[in-house]
Order: C-alpha cells, then structure tokens, then sequence
C-alpha cells in the first residue's frame, strides 16, 4: 500500500515547478510508493539505539577560515545568464499579478 | 495601489483589543567572506564582482562553512542569554526566487544553533520589559533584486528585475522571538526598543556593522490583535522592509490601528505579507501565506552537522563585552546623570565619545554638554557623525581649558571650530588664534572704569547695593574685551571698583 497519493505528487510538481502529464503523475506516484515502501524496511532494521542521522559518516565541525577567496569575475559569473543588462543578471516579471 | 486602508484611533483600539507581537531580527555578520565560500563579504561593490560557483548555485558547486561566522553566531546566542545547541545542522528551505540561484536557502531548521533566551530591555517611561526569545538560527542572505518599469521600483507592476548576487550568501543570524503579550499601549515602544537593543548588542560584540541603514539589521514585525475578554490568539500578519528604529515603532502601530479598523467592522484579517512603506507610513498587502509556503525543509546533505564543545562555549562566553544595558546603567550612575540626560547621550549614540572623554579627565557633565550640544550641532550641519569631527582626547582638553578659566564658552566654541578645521589641538588653536581670556586685570580694570565712568547711573545703583545693575558695565566690559574675559571675574573687579569710587 503506497503512502504516495496522486495529489501529493501533482502538489510536489507544483512546488518543483515542473509540469507533470496526467500519465507522467500516475507513474511517478507508483514509483515514489515503492521508494517510500523501501526506504521503510530500513526502520525495521534500525531500532531505537540507532539515532536518525542525515550523514552516514559521523563527522561534525569542518570549518573554513574567514579568509577571502578570489571570485569570479563579472564576465564569468554572467556567461551562462540567459539574459543581462549591464553588470546584472535580468529575470522575468516575479509577479505577474495585477 | 491598493485604495487607503481605514484606521481605528489608537486609543480606541487598545480599549478593544490586546496586541500581540512577534519580531523577526536578521543580523548580517560582519565576517570578512560569505557564510559558505571565500566570496568577500563586502557591502557596495560593483554588481556581481563577489561571486562564485557556489555562492551562483552552479553545478558542482560546494558549500564550505565559515568557521569565524559559527564563532559570530554562538556569541550572539550567549549574549541573548541562549542555551548553545550541542548538535545543531543546515537544512535547505526550498522555493523559487530569483534573490536565491540555488533555488534554496541554506538556512537552520529544527536544530537552531541557539534557542530559548531572553533580552530585558527599558521603555522611555522606566518599565522594563523581558522580551522572550525562541531561537537564533544562522542562515545565508539573499541576492538583491532591482524592479524594473513599474512605479518607483516596485515590483508591482514591473517589467522586468535585476539580480545582484554580491549579497547572496553573506552570513546572517536571524533572531526569532516567542509571542510578546502585555505590551498594551507600549506595543510600538517595545518593538523599537527591542530592536534598538539588540542592534546595542551586536555592535557591541563587534559581530555586526549593524547600519540599519546598509540593511545589517532588518527587522519583520508580527501583529496580532486579542478582543478584550477573548483569549483566542487573532490571526497575524508579518510586517516586512522595517528598517529603521523608527520605523518599526510607526509600523507596529499602524498594523494596530488598521488591524483594530477591520475587526470592529466585522471583518477577518488576511494572513499575509505586508510591507510597509517608509514615505508613506503605511503597510500593502504582499502575498498571502499559501501552500507555496510549503519550504519542504530537509536536511543540507553537502554541509556536517555543527557540535561546538562545551569547552570551545564556555571559552566564547568569555570573550562576551559587559551588556549594553549594564553598561548604560554603570555609565549613568557613575557619571551622576538623569533619564532624560543619559537618553540624549544614547540617542546621538554618543555613549562611546562620551566615555572615552571622560576617561581623559574632563568631568562627566562637561563632556555630555560637548558632545550632545555643539560637536552634534556642528556634526549635524556637515551630515557627519560627530565622532568624525574630534577626537575625545581634543574635547577633554577644550574642557580643561575652559575649567582652567583659560577659555570662556564663546571662545572654547572659536576653538573648537579650529580644531574641527584641522588647526591642531585646542592649545594649538588657542595658541596660533590668540584666543585666551585676558587674565591680565590690568587692562580689565581699565575697561571696567571706562564702562563706570560711561554709565554713572548705574554706578550709583551699584554703590547703592543694587548689585545686579553691575550686569550692564559686565556686558559693555565683555564687549570690549570681545569676549575674552572671564565674566565672573569681571564682576568681581566691577563690584571692586564701584566700592572704591
């Protein structure tokens, strides 16, 4: 019994920005269903005295000094902008209310 | 432009509903490179000259935490009486914007880097109020973004935006409070002295420029309103763009008085953005709370979790300056002054000046009357700060030439002048301008017979124990001597000469 609905899915897409067919959403619910059916069997094995990490190596406090590292230059940073004016990147209308 | 939105007198709305605040403080670090990579951290560059592959979101680019900003952030944490999370990690905050390129934030979620401390801060009236507070998380800046062909840079309206990523990543700590109730008609107060205190706070630690108006210290103020004798919460709404002390006061009202407007009308309040308006004094509806604030948290799998060691807190809780309250509470009594004199000294945000004056020898009173009245006067006049225009060690030495009797005010204010002009110390200037009281009674006492001998009358009234007639000869004495006189001595000698003649 997945625990994936067809509404979450379409919901994710809408979040993602990504534009799902009806077929594409059905599918992507049976796979998502078998992913979470999955990763579920994990958590059997997993009992309490296993805490819940979001790293499989237990590593902490890798820090960086606070000393300046050459940037890109202009050019470089806006070479794969798909637009520009002047030194600055140039994205469509955000609101398209009104 | 949303029509003008009605508003419930103040008082009227108080009489009818509780407030109930929140505020949102962003502290933008003042660490030398961004929060994730070695971009320099650097505020009116050129556009886009601070970027990198990570700090752009490129592919393959990798986010390296900057140890100084962990450092930065828990001393913030101790200093608002926080608890220093043993384990604490990054988490991505997912949505679309072009501020953000990576098309998240890195930011902290469930495990804050600091959580549950307090800040007691003092209203103009005396009260004192402990605001609580929830959690300090870090959290990367975003880019910012110019609105192009709608009116006056809005992004209403506008064509098209444009994106500097120089801001994009710089390290911030975002102080969250829990729901501050009973503030009644201080409410507006509280928001501004909280957030004044915690601007105190992080320049003292030195963790922050904290120039509200570079945008270091942003602030988002939540309001909701209680009817009287209900205890269900209102709904709120989340104020955002307050960045001046006085404007988060004139915001928190306003939200008062329109919120206060609709409810009595038997309307709902939307819960929504708003943003407030600085030259108008008034809030718009942004966007409404949606499912598009569905951020989909999860944990940063590029970044380690951060565990400082008890030892490596303990060490920074050590390093932490005397708190500005404290401070401001020793300074006073030490230097003997009323509220209303210490919020002069406070609100000119001459409290250093002041000190390190006084700390040169010249006397508490002295050098608030400096600072506060002249220096500031001059200070204002030229749009500077008036630390810029003298050095304390100057002022203490105008001080203690005045205290000397070597300068009057008049003349100590010529020599300040030149000091400011960058004709050296106020003994120099006294010295290269000839600016010192005759101390000489010679030519005093000859000034003094000419003024008797112009003014017989007041002689006689003088001689008839009507002494402050000897006010007239003081002023046409002071007038020859075109100031440079010390006026007390004047009187003296006059009241001297009138008895012998």
């Amino acid at each position: 019994m997945p625990e994936i609905s067809a509404e979450q899915v379409a919901h994710l897409a809408e979040l993602a920005r990504i534009d799902l067919s009806a077929d594409e959403i059905e599918s992507l619910t049976r796979d998502l269903g078998q992913i979470v059916d999955s990763v579920a069997k994990v958590s059997e094995v997993a009992g309490d005295d296993v805490p819940a990490t979001s790293h499989p190596v237990p590593l902490a406090n890798v820090f960086r000094d606070d000393s300046p590292r050459p940037s890109l230059t202009v050019e470089q940073a806006l070479s794969g902008a798909p637009d520009r004016e002047g030194d600055r990147f140039r994205v469509p209308a955000i609101l398209d209310e009104e | 432009m949303a029509a003008k939105a009605a508003l419930m007198d103040y008082e009227s709305a108080l009489a009818k509903f509780e407030p109930v605040l929140g505020f949102e403080v962003h502290v933008e670090l003042n660490t030398k490179t961004k929060m994730f990579c070695g971009c320099a951290n650097e505020f009116g560059q050129g556009a886009n000259t601070n970027t990198c592959p990570t700090c752009l979101g490129l592919p393959g680019g990798l986010p390296q935490v900057n140890g100084k900003a962990i450092e930065s952030s828990i001393r913030l944490g101790l200093a608002l009486g926080c608890e220093i999370a043993e384990s604490s990690r990054f988490a991505r905050k997912n949505y679309f914007y072009p501020d953000t390129a990576k098309d998240f934030q890195t930011s902290q979620y469930d495990e804050p880097i600091a959580f549950e401390g307090s800040l007691t801060i003092e209203l103009s009236s005396g009260r004192q109020v402990t605001i609580p507070i929830e959690r300090a998380h870090m959290e990367e800046d975003a880019g910012k973004l110019t609105h192009v062909g709608g009116a006056t840079g809005r992004i209403q309206g506008a064509e098209h935006s444009l994106v500097d990523y120089n801001r994009g990543g710089v390290p911030l700590v975002e102080i969250v409070t829990k729901m501050i109730e009973g503030g009644e008609a201080d409410a507006p107060e509280i928001g501004r002295a909280y957030v004044a205190a915690v601007r105190e706070i992080v320049k003292a630690l030195g963790v922050s420029n904290a120039r509200m108006e570079e945008g270091n210290v942003r602030c988002d103020a939540n309001v909701s309103l209680r009817p009287r004798g209900s205890n269900v919460l209102g709904t709120r709404t989340e104020t955002k763009n307050v960045n001046s002390l006085r404007s988060v006061e004139r915001a928190v009202r306003y939200e008062i008085q329109r919120q206060a407007a609709i409810l009595d009308a038997g309307g709902t309040i939307v819960q929504e953005t708003r943003h407030w308006h600085e030259d108008t004094g008034t809030t718009s509806a942004g966007r409404p709370k949606s499912d598009a604030d569905d951020y989909r948290y999860f944990p940063e799998p590029d970044l380690v979790p951060v565990a400082p060691s008890r030892e490596w807190v303990e060490e920074l809780r050590a390093t932490l300056p005397e708190p500005p309250a404290q401070r401001r509470a020793r300074l006073r009594e030490a230097w003997g002054f009323t509220a209303l004199e210490m919020q002069d000294v406070e609100n000119s945000d001459l409290l250093d000046a002041v000190e390190a004056t006084v700390a040169q020898g010249a006397s508490a009173a002295s050098a608030r009357k400096w600072w506060t009245g002249e220096i500031a006067r001059l200070a204002n006049a030229q749009g500077v700060a008036a630390e810029a225009l003298v050095a304390p060690k100057h002022v203490a030495e105008l001080v203690a030439l005045v205290d000397a009797g070597t300068l009057t005010d008049r003349l100590a204010r010529q020599v300040l002048e030149g000091v400011i002009a960058g004709e050296g110390s106020p003994e120099q200037v006294v010295a290269t301008r000839g600016l010192a009281v005759v101390s000489d009674d010679g030519p005093l006492i000859a000034a003094i017979d000419d003024a008797l001998a112009a003014q017989p009358d007041v002689l006689a009234k003088i001689q008839d124990g009507k002494v402050q007639a000897a006010g007239a000869i003081i002023g046409a004495v002071m007038k020859a001597m075109r100031g440079q006189a010390d006026a007390a001595r004047v009187r003296e000698l006059v009241l001297e000469r009138a008895g012998q003649q």
